[in-house]
C-alpha cells in the first residue's frame, strides 16, 4: 500500500507496556461465562464458551437467533453492556494477554485498533450527520494523531481498497447516500483503517441481496488474505459458512455444542443439533426430498432446559441428557487427530451409526 | 403433490396446460410517483416499481418469484390483492379481472386468494386473541361459518397447523416467530383459498424453524390444492419449494422455467449471476463453484437504463463489448436500443435477453449429503416421535406461560408506576 500505511498490529509486541507473545494463538477464548442479571431473573448468554483463532483464519461462529453469538464478540470487544451483563467466568487472551484483567484504560488500546469489529446494520453504526470520509478520518486523528490532511487522503485509500467505486469523489458523501453494501464497505473500511490483528464481522451481510453478499464475503477474503488478520464471522447462515470459514463453532442456548476443521464438521457432524441443522436445510445444488426440520424452538435463555439444553428437541435424548450438561471434548476416538471438539454424551455411538 | 417432472413449453405458458390458470396476470404495470416537496409535492417522476409483467399461477403448483431487493416481487403481490391500485394490466380470476371489481367484488375475491407476510410480528394485531386472529376472516367474509361453529373450527385449524388449540386465548407476543407463523397460516386457511401469496414467509425464521414451516405449506398444499405465489430471496429455499420459478430485475420479469430449468440450465445472464451469486452448503464444492460477480447496485427503478434495464451490470454485455472492440462488432447496441421483451428466445423457456444462451452455473449434488449425516436408527436409542412432540409442547407451553407472566409483571410495574407518579 501507501506511505501512509502503518505496519499490521501482527507485528506489534506490546501494548501499553503488556508485552504480547508472538507464539500464543491470536486469540484464545477459554471458558467464557457472560450472565445478564435481569429483574425477571438471570440469563447465562455464554457458558464455558472455549475457541482459537490463528492467524489468518477464519472462525465462523454459527447458530440460531439467541444462541449468544453477538455476546461472545462483545465480551471479546469488551463492550457487555454492564449492568446487566456480567463477565463471570473464563479468560480471554490477545496473544497471550489477558484483556480481562487489563486495567480499561489500557484495554481502549486494543479496542478498534488491534479488534474491530463491524456490525449486520451499517447505517445505524455510522453518524447520519457527518460525511463517511470525516467518519474514517476521524478514526486515524483520534487513535493516530494523523494530521487532517493525511487522514483525508488515507480515508480514500481506504475507501478504494474496499472498492467503493470513485472514492475519492465520494468522501464527501453521506452514509444515506449509499446503497446497503456500500455501507457495508465504509464499515469494513473504518475498522481496517487502524490495521487490526482480528476483525470481528457480527452478520455482515444478513442485510444484503446475495449478489452484493457475495462481493462482501469475497471482498472480506481478499482483506484478509492480504493482510493475514484472523477473521471471525458470526452467521446464522450454513451456506456462507460452507463459503468461506476454516473452522467452525456451533453455538446452541449460550453454548458452544461443536467446533473443528469447516469439512468435517459439515460431512461429518456429530452434535445431533448439527446433524439437525443440515437436515433441516434445503440444498441449491438438488431438488431435495422433504426436510426434516428439529421440532420445537430454540430455547428462551431465561428458561434454559436442565442438562444438555438441546433435551426436549433431541431425538437421541436419555435420563441422563435431562441430568447432566455434557462437556465439550472429543467426540469419537477416531478423530483423535483431527482437533475437534462436541457436547453430546453420545457422540461415539452417533459417529459409530453414521452410514 | 404437483409433479416436479418437466412440461413441455409454449412460448410464455410453462405451466400445467390442461387445467387452465387460477390466476392470469398480463401486463400488470405499478408506478409510484415520485415527489418533490414537503408543503407542495410535485411530482418530479414515476418509480416503475413493476413494469409490464406477465404470468399464469396454474392450480395445485407453487411460482417462486425471486430477485434483488427493490426488485418489485412485494409490489407485484401487493398490486395483485390491490393493497395498491395497479397502473394498468389485468389480473384473471375465476374469469373476471381483478383490477376492475368494485370494492365489495374485490373483497368477495380476498376471501380466495389469502396472503401470508414475511414478518408474523407487524402482520397480527397484538391486542386480539390467537382464537379472533383466526376467526377474523368469518368476520369479515360472513355467511361461511355460523358463529356457533367457528370456535371449534379454530380448534381444529390451530392442531392442523401444529399449534396447541388450548392456546386460542392467548396473545401473539406469547408466541415464538415459527408459531406466529402458524398462526398466519391458520388464518389464511380458515377461507379455504384457491390462491395464497406468500410474501418472505420464512425469511425471518431460524433455519431449524424455517422447515417446519416449508413442510407445512408443502402439506397444506397437498391437501388443499392451494396454488402458491412463493416470494424469497432465498434461492435454496425456493428451489426446494417451487415447481416453477420466475426472476425479476428492476420492475421486469426476465426469466420463467420450470425449477429444474431455472437452476440447471438458465439462459439469462442475470439469473446466471444471482444462481452463482448463492452460497452452497458444501465446504468441499468451494473450489468448484466459479463465481460471476455483478458490478455496482440496482439502477434506480425511477430512472431506468435505456434498451435492456439490467445492461448496466450485465457481464455478458461487457464481454461482448470487449470483443467486439477487437474484431469491430457491434452486439451490444441492440442491448442500449432495444427493450428484450420475455419471449422464446430457442431455448426451453422464455427469456428477456436478446442473446440468451444456455449456462450450467450449478453442479448437481453426487451424493445425498443429508442422508450421509444421518445416523442409522437401528444402530442408535431413538426416541419415539410421539414423546418428543410431547416434551417439545411441554418446553413451549412453559415458555409461553412465562411470557404471559413476564407480560403481566411488566403490567403490573407500568401500572405500580403510574401511581407513583401521581
Ligand atoms: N443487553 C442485554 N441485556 C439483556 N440480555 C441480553 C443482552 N444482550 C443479550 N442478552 C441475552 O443474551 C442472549 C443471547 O444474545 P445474542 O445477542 O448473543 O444472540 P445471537 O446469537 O447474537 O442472536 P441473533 O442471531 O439474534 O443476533 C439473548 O437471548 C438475551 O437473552
Ligand atoms: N408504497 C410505495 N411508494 C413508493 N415506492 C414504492 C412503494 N412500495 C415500493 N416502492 C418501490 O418500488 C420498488 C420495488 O419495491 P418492492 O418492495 O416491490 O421490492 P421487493 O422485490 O419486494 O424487495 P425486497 O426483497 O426488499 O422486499 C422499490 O424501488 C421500492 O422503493
Ligand atoms: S447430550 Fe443427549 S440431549 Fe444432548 S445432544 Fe447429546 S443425546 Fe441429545
Ligand atoms: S439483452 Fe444484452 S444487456 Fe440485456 S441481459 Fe441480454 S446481453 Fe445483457
Ligand atoms: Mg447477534
Ligand atoms: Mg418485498
Amino acid at each position: 500500500m501507501s506511505t501512509t500505511a502503518v505496519p499490521s498490529k501482527l507485528a506489534a509486541t506490546e501494548i501499553a507496556g503488556h508485552p504480547l507473545d508472538p507464539d500464543s494463538p491470536l486469540l484464545d477464548v477459554e471458558d467464557l461465562r457472560v450472565e445478564f442479571r435481569m429483574p425477571t431473573g438471570t440469563v447465562v448468554a455464554n457458558d464455558r464458551v472455549n475457541y482459537t483463532l490463528n492467524q489468518g483464519e477464519t472462525l465462523a461462529i454459527l447458530g440460531e437467533s439467541g444462541s449468544g453469538k453477538s455476546v461472545s464478540a462483545q465480551a471479546v470487544m469488551g463492550i457487555i453492556d454492564t449492568p446487566p451483563g456480567h463477565i463471570t467466568d473464563g479468560s480471554i487472551r490477545y496473544r497471550g494477554l489477558d484483556l480481562l484483567t487489563m486495567p480499561e484504560n489500557d484495554r481502549r488500546h486494543v479496542r478498534g485498533n488491534h479488534i474491530s469489529i463491524i456490525f449486520q446494520d451499517a447505517l445505524s453504526a455510522l453518524n447520519p450527520v457527518f460525511t463517511v470520509g470525516f467518519q474514517i478520518a476521524e478514526m486515524l486523528r483520534v487513535h493516530r494523531g494523523t494530521s487532517k490532511k493525511d487522514a483525508r487522503a488515507r480515508a480514500a485509500e481506504l475507501m478504494d481498497r474496499v472498492k467503493i467505486p470513485s472514492a475519492r469523489e465520494r468522501l464527501d458523501a453521506y452514509p444515506h447516500e449509499f446503497s446497503g453494501g456500500m455501507r457495508q464497505r465504509v464499515m469494513i473500511a473504518m475498522a481496517l483503517a487502524l490495521d487490526p490483528a482480528i476483525l470481528i464481522a457480527d452478520e455482515p451481510t444478513t442485510a444484503l441481496d446475495v449478489t452484493v453478499q457475495a462481493q462482501v464475503m469475497d471482498l472480506l477474503a481478499e482483506l484478509q488474505a492480504d493482510t493475514g488478520m484472523g477473521l471471525i464471522l458470526i452467521t446464522h447462515d450454513l451456506g456462507v459458512v460452507a463459503e468461506v470459514a476454516d473452522r467452525v463453532a456451533v453455538m446452541y442456548a449460550g453454548r458452544i455444542v461443536e467446533t473443528g476443521d469447516i469439512t468435517d464438521v459439515y460431512h461429518r457432524p456429530t452434535h445431533p443439533y448439527t446433524i439437525g441443522l443440515m437436515e433441516s436445510l434445503p440444498q441449491l445444488d438438488i431438488k431435495g426430498g422433504r426436510l426434516r426440520p428439529i421440532p420445537g424452538s430454540p430455547p428462551d435463555l431465561t428458561m434454559r432446559p436442565s442438562g444438555c439444553a438441546f433435551h426436549p428437541r433431541c431425538r437421541y435424548a436419555q435420563q441422563v441428557c435431562v441430568d447432566d450438561d455434557p462437556p465439550l471434548r472429543l467426540p469419537h476416538p477416531s478423530m483423535a487427530n483431527d482437533d475437534r471438539e462436541s457436547a453430546c454424551h453420545f457422540s461415539e455411538e452417533i459417529v459409530d451409526a453414521q452410514q | 403433490m404437483p409433479s416436479s417432472e418437466p412440461r413441455p413449453s409454449q412460448g410464455m405458458t410453462v405451466g400445467r396446460q390442461g387445467d387452465g390458470p387460477a390466476l392470469e396476470v398480463r401486463n400488470l404495470v405499478k408506478h409510484f410517483p415520485l415527489t418533490k416537496g414537503i408543503v407542495f409535492k410535485r411530482t418530479v417522476g414515476q418509480i416503475q416499481a413493476v413494469d409490464d409483467v406477465s404470468f399464469e399461477l396454474y392450480p395445485g403448483e407453487t411460482l417462486g418469484l425471486v430477485g434483488e431487493s427493490g426488485s418489485g416481487k412485494s409490489t407485484v403481490a401487493r398490486t395483485l390483492l390491490r393493497l395498491h391500485e395497479p397502473t394498468s394490466g389485468e389480473a384473471i380470476f375465476q374469469g373476471q379481472d381483478l383490477f376492475k371489481l368494485s370494492a365489495s367484488d374485490m373483497r368477495a375475491a380476498r376471501r380466495d386468494i389469502q396472503m401470508i407476510f414475511q414478518d408474523p410480528y407487524s402482520s397480527l394485531n397484538p391486542r386480539m386473541t390467537v382464537g379472533d386472529i383466526v376467526a377474523e376472516p368469518w368476520r369479515i367474509h360472513t355467511g361461511i361459518l355460523p358463529r356457533n361453529e367457528q370456535r371449534g373450527r379454530v380448534s381444529e385449524l390451530l392442531e392442523l397447523v401444529g399449534l396447541n388449540p388450548d392456546h386460542i386465548n392467548r396473545f401473539p407476543h406469547q408466541f415464538s416467530g415459527g408459531q406466529r407463523q402458524r398462526i398466519g397460516v391458520a388464518r389464511a386457511l380458515a377461507v379455504n383459498p384457491s390462491v395464497i401469496i406468500a410474501d418472505e414467509p420464512v425469511s425471518a425464521l431460524d433455519v431449524s424453524v424455517q422447515a417446519q414451516v416449508v413442510n407445512l405449506l408443502e402439506d397444506i398444499q397437498e391437501e388443499f390444492g392451494i396454488a402458491f405465489l412463493f416470494i424469497a430471496h432465498d434461492l435454496s429455499v425456493v428451489r426446494h419449494i417451487a415447481d416453477r420459478v420466475a426472476v425479476m430485475y428492476l420492475g421486469r420479469m426476465i426469466e420463467v422455467g420450470t425449477e429444474e430449468q431455472i437452476y440447471e440450465r438458465p439462459v439469462h445472464p442475470y439469473t446466471q449471476a444471482l444462481l452463482s451469486a448463492a452460497p452452497i452448503a458444501d465446504p468441499k464444492r468451494r473450489a468448484e463453484s466459479e463465481r460471476i460477480l455483478l458490478e455496482g447496485d440496482l439502477p434506480s427503478p425511477a430512472d431506468p437504463p435505456s434498451g435492456c434495464r439490467f445492461r448496466t451490470r450485465c457481464w455478458l454485455f461487457n464481454q461482448m463489448r470487449d470483443e467486439d472492440e477487437a474484431t469491430g462488432g457491434n452486439r451490444t447496441e441492440k442491448c442500449i436500443t432495444d427493450d428484450p421483451r420475455l419471449e422464446d428466445g430457442g431455448f426451453d423457456h422464455p427469456s428477456a435477453c436478446h442473446y440468451p444462451q444456455e449456462r450450467h452455473i450449478i453442479a448437481s449434488a453426487e451424493v445425498d449429503r443429508v442422508a450421509a449425516v444421518r445416523p442409522d436408527d437401528s444402530k442408535m436409542v431413538v426416541r419415539d416421535d410421539r414423546e418428543i412432540e410431547d416434551a417439545v409442547k411441554k418446553e413451549e407451553d412453559a415458555q409461553i406461560e412465562a411470557a404471559e407472566a413476564k407480560h403481566v409483571e411488566a403490567l403490573e410495574s407500568r401500572k405500580a408506576k403510574t401511581i407513583d407518579e401521581t
